[in-house]
């Protein structure tokens, strides 16, 4: 049998590893794929947390599709942001959006 | 060891080896293809979980369709070799030294905890009544009726607000 604390050991690396892909990534979609890493680590806490503590509350499962459709929502913006900001100036790397910055 | 636990091992190594490639390679076409295989090795993490239903939805919409896009948009904006531009930008120490201390402070968090090293006895479910409770609990207004509806709701508006935001410049901003 699979220990709990395995999935949570392997869902805190990979959110780790996201986390630093986040943050030090130059390029727009690069960010966009960490992203998704660190959803993705949720979701495998969520369903371990549902399936070794409570299993008869369906609640876990429920919350997975919320990260789902947030995930997916993310990315469908993100996406059309990068492909604007690209129309509109020609970069995709996030360290020359600096319109905003005085 | 069991042979449970190296198919767990196996899963894990599918899920990590590629992640820490997706997040290093300068070249962002190998980047998405490394987070494919990365998906996969979560929906296999979802087998061994019993939750089937997720695994199907993984592969359907993280690497049929979330993947894909990426994919796509990467193809149409420039530098996607990674030849003119480095992959990092200057805060990459601090960026590995702040991922490890999360990595640490998680860890240090659950090990506190004292379910995190009980041997949790699994009770087993039937995957077939989970599939039909979850689809009556989206659906029924003692469950979850109310946040599925503003999940569509969500999606809907984020997929409006994408395409407006990507719609092509209209001549008179241009000018």
């Amino acid at each position: 049998m699979i220990p709990l604390s395995w999935y949570l050991i392997l869902a805190a690396l990979l959110f780790g590893i996201g986390l630093f892909g986040v943050l030090a990534r130059k390029n727009v979609i690069a960010i966009l794929l960490s992203i998704e890493l660190m959803l993705n680590a949720v979701n495998i806490n969520l369903l371990a947390f549902w399936r070794y503590l409570t299993p008869e509350d369906i609640a876990g499962q429920i919350f997975t599709a919320m990260v789902f459709v947030v995930a997916a929502a993310e990315v469908a913006v993100g996406l059309a942001l990068v492909i604007s900001v690209w129309r509109r100036r020609t970069i995709s790397s996030a360290d020359e959006l600096d319109l905003l910055k005085w | 060891m069991e042979p449970i636990q190296v198919v767990f091992l196996i899963g894990a190594a599918l899920v990590l080896i590629p992640a820490v490639m997706v997040v290093t390679r300068s070249n962002l076409i190998h980047a998405a293809l490394f987070l494919i295989v990365a998906l996969f090795g979560v929906a296999m993490i979802f087998v061994l979980l019993e939750a089937f239903y997720w695994a199907v939805i993984q592969v359907v919409v993280y690497i049929g369709a979330i993947a894909i896009m990426i994919i796509m948009a990467i193809m149409v904006t420039r530098d996607v070799t990674g030849e003119t531009h480095k992959s990092f930008n200057k805060n990459v120490v601090w960026a590995g030294l702040l991922g490890l201390l999360s990595v640490g402070t998680l860890l240090w968090a659950l090990n506190e905890w004292p379910t995190f090293s009980a041997e949790v006895q699994l009770s087993p479910v039937d995957s077939q009544l989970v599939i039909e409770e979850l689809g009556v609990m989206f659906f029924s207004g003692q469950g979850y009726l109310i946040p599925s509806i503003v999940a569509s709701v969500l999606l809907l508006a984020a997929l409006i607000a994408a395409i407006k935001i990507a719609f092509p410049i209209k001549q008179e901003e241009e000018e």
